[in-house]
């Protein structure tokens, strides 16, 4: 009977030591947890700052001012623009319907008239060596 | 022998030889008894009747209630562009009168806080019989922390959120902005509040002697973020509308202006831009001029943009076909006591001459013919006098009023809009009937990129026929070459309304031109409005048409819509055809 008890007793301690133990793991991960939460809302919010910051460096009022004056880029003109089209018959991708007459377009691309025509509209400004792809050409 | 004695067995101490009396023993048992009766009552009163103040003592000393702040909602543009969100920032308080800061803390403060030394001070003894004063309210965190590093007793600090908005003022009415206490005050924020604002949460934990957070008690409240919002609005379309105006604005010295672009197939607002504007994250002093959102809360007589219904309801009724030939001459048209007239004479006309050449007589003499209950039903049914549902704060009916109401004259001068007013918004959405194959299209200001079901107020016919004569008016031979667009077909109508002020018309205009493009297939539809011109030119074919020829074509470059006509070089002639602008009748 007397060393049932003791068994038992030694169970007992045991256990409340596993109990202590198990209790102090618990709360230093929970102190991990909550650093690692800490850390994603930091982290949250740094995104959210980054974020603000990529659409003011980005916003279209800020390239387009920067590109006409310091980087001196022009407007795309329609006269120096080819659309192409992809083809849903067969996948091809052609120059669409309504081009505009390249020769006249290298032509006006050099000439200063063309210049004044182009200064109207905004959007990215592309290279005009877009235009020198040959009407009804292929990829 | 103190040995022994020292180490005489317990049984055989001289002591217990001793005989005393019994019941000075048991006085002390009796003692000890009443002690331990009076512990145990004590503790049955600890544990039992009153626990509450000692777990409340205990929980004071590791236990505390942590706010979990929620963010409020950001917006976004239709590709994700971010047009409003908010940062956590600080408000920096002060005891007044704890406040002990050695001279240079003081002026490091004051320079922190963007103010003077003296401003600062006079604050602080302005405040000073009270116990709580802002120093200053959304102060960046960086800025914040700073202060915080000062270490200046009686100066604290409290989290809060400040609102940015990093498209500033190319965007600034249509998602408006919140107070520093982060309630919407105007445009989206305001109208979208309830879902935009979040719901901050709480939960209670147990701290270690660290200050650690160990363990929480209780549930945990979740924080509930504001939702997130997006818009129909595609800012690059947005800064192209915007950047068009204030260039036409400045160059016709204006007084404002504003243009509106609708997606053709979703009835999408893609851009909403209005002039004068103000920059949203620099509220310093704003006027209401520079808050209206023109484009929605404004409305004005609408003019000879109403034309195009006027000829659509004749069309309808079978009165009239695009070539019946109406005579207009001598160019004035005696209504009742009133008359009414032409900028020049123009003889015989066509129904489609009329809209092209924008003839008051012509467009008076169908609308005379018409019974004016049709009239009402046509422009009523096309969305005037009736607020748009856009969810926006402030959107007007217009005015239109009831068809019993009406005299000849003034149904007359009604066909070629005077007598009646609209918003911008209103008269680019009535324009989706001609833009569609003759439906109306409920108009959004949130994404949802599905084409929407419209609601049919004219047929097919006679939608196409008002469609060809719009781009008759938009050509060579209207009253607006200049809206034309190198390698897409365009089709609209000018507007140059005379203001009323105080009852009478005055010598003072309202530009404006309503279209869309391409006409093969329609994408988009543009208005532009210019209030007040006053560098000289005023006529809508002028001073409208050209904004609303940049704004078109850059959009539709922009969205990628393939040209529908042969890039050439445009025939702009001279204006030789001035549009008709003409007055109401006095009311």
């Amino acid at each position: 009977m007397v060393r049932v008890n003791l068994l038992l007793s030694l169970l007992l301690v045991v256990c409340a030591l596993g109990l202590v133990s198990s209790q102090d793991r618990a709360r230093k991960l929970f102190v991990d947890l909550e650093r690692a939460q800490a850390q994603a809302a930091r982290l949250e919010v740094q995104w959210d700052q980054l974020q603000i910051e990529q659409t003011a460096l980005a916003k279209a009022a800020r390239i387009d001012t920067k590109a006409r004056r310091e980087l001196a880029m022009e407007a795309i003109s329609p006269q120096r623009t080819l659309h192409l089209v992809v083809d849903p018959a067969d996948g091809e991708v052609r120059v669409g319907p309504n081009a505009p007459d390249v020769e006249a377009a290298r032509e006006a691309a050099t000439s200063s008239a063309a210049r004044d025509a182009a200064t109207r509209g905004a959007g990215a400004a592309r290279d005009a060596r877009n235009a020198h792809k040959r009407p009804g050409g292929q990829r | 022998m103190a040995r022994t004695r020292r180490h005489v067995p317990i049984a055989s101490n001289p002591l217990l030889q001793v005989r005393l009396p019994a019941h000075r023993s048991q006085l002390v048992m009796l003692f000890v008894a009443v002690a331990f009766v009076a512990l145990v009552c004590r503790v049955v009163w600890l544990q039992v009747f009153a626990p509450s103040y000692l777990q409340q003592q205990g929980e004071l000393r590791y236990g505390r209630t942590i706010e979990l702040p929620a963010s409020r909602g950001k917006i976004f543009d239709r590709n994700g562009v971010v047009l409003a969100s908010s940062l956590p920032a600080r408000a920096i308080w002060a005891i007044p009168e704890q406040v002990d800061a050695t001279p240079e803390q003081f002026a490091e403060l004051a320079r922190l806080l963007k103010t003077s030394e003296r401003d600062l001070r006079r604050r602080l003894v302005a405040a000073a019989d009270r116990s709580f004063v802002y120093l200053k309210r959304q102060v960046d965190a960086d800025v914040a922390e700073r202060i915080a590093a000062l270490r200046i007793s009686g100066i604290h600090q409290q989290r809060e959120y400040k609102r940015h908005y990093p498209q500033g003022e190319t965007i600034a009415h249509v998602v408006g902005f919140t107070n520093v206490e982060d309630v919407g005050q105007e445009g989206i924020e305001l109208a979208k509040n309830v879902d935009l604002a979040g719901k901050p949460g709480s939960r209670r934990v147990i701290r270690d002697r660290y200050g650690r957070v160990i363990e929480n008690v209780e549930a945990v409240r979740e924080p509930h973020n504001g939702r997130d919002l997006a818009l129909s609005i595609d800012s690059t379309i947005q800064f192209l509308a915007f950047d068009a105006l204030r260039e036409a604005v400045r160059e016709h010295k204006a007084k404002a202006g504003a243009a509106v672009v609708l997606d053709v197939r979703t009835g999408e607002i893609l851009a909403l831009a209005n002039w004068p504007t103000y920059n949203p994250n620099e509220r310093g002093q704003l006027s209401g001029a520079q808050l209206r959102n023109r484009a929605i809360t404004d409305t004005f007589e609408p003019g000879s943009t109403m034309k195009p219904f006027t000829a659509a309801l004749a069309l309808e009724l079978g009165q009239v076909r695009p070539d019946t030939v109406i005579q207009t001459a001598p160019g004035r048209l005696r209504i009742g006591r009133a008359t009414i007239g032409d900028a020049h004479p123009h003889g015989p006309l066509t129904v489609e001459e009329i809209v092209q050449k924008s003839s008051n007589v012509g467009t008076a003499k169908m609308a005379l013919a018409m019974p004016a209950e049709r009239m009402w039903e046509m422009f009523s049914s096309v969305g005037l006098g009736q607020a748009p549902q856009i969810g926006f704060p402030g959107a007007v009916a217009g005015r239109l009023r009831p068809y019993r109401s009406w005299r000849p004259i003034e149904q007359a001068t009604m066909s070629y809009g005077y007598g009646l007013s609209v918003s911008l918004l209103q008269l680019a959405r009535a324009y989706t009937v001609f833009a569609t194959d003759g439906e109306l299209l409920p108009v959004s200001m949130f994404k949802h990129d599905t084409p929407v079901e419209g609601e049919r107020i004219v047929s097919e016919a006679t939608a196409r026929a008002v469609r060809h004569m719009l781009e008759l008016a938009a050509g060579p031979g209207g009253t607006a070459p200049q809206a034309q667009i190198a390698g897409y077909r365009v089709a609209g109508k000018t507007g140059t309304a005379h203001k009323r002020e105080d009852g009478r018309y005055v010598n003072k205009y309202i530009s404006s031109f309503v279209g869309f493009a391409p006409v093969s297939d329609p994408r988009v539809v543009v208005a532009v409005m210019i209030d007040e011109p006053a560098a000289g030119k005023y006529y809508g074919g002028v001073v409208a048409a050209p904004v609303f020829a940049r704004i078109t074509g850059d959009t539709l470059r922009t969205l990628r819509v393939a040209p529908d006509s042969p890039v050439v070089k445009l025939d702009i002639p001279p204006p030789e055809v001035t549009e008709s602008t003409g007055t109401g009748a006095a009311l």
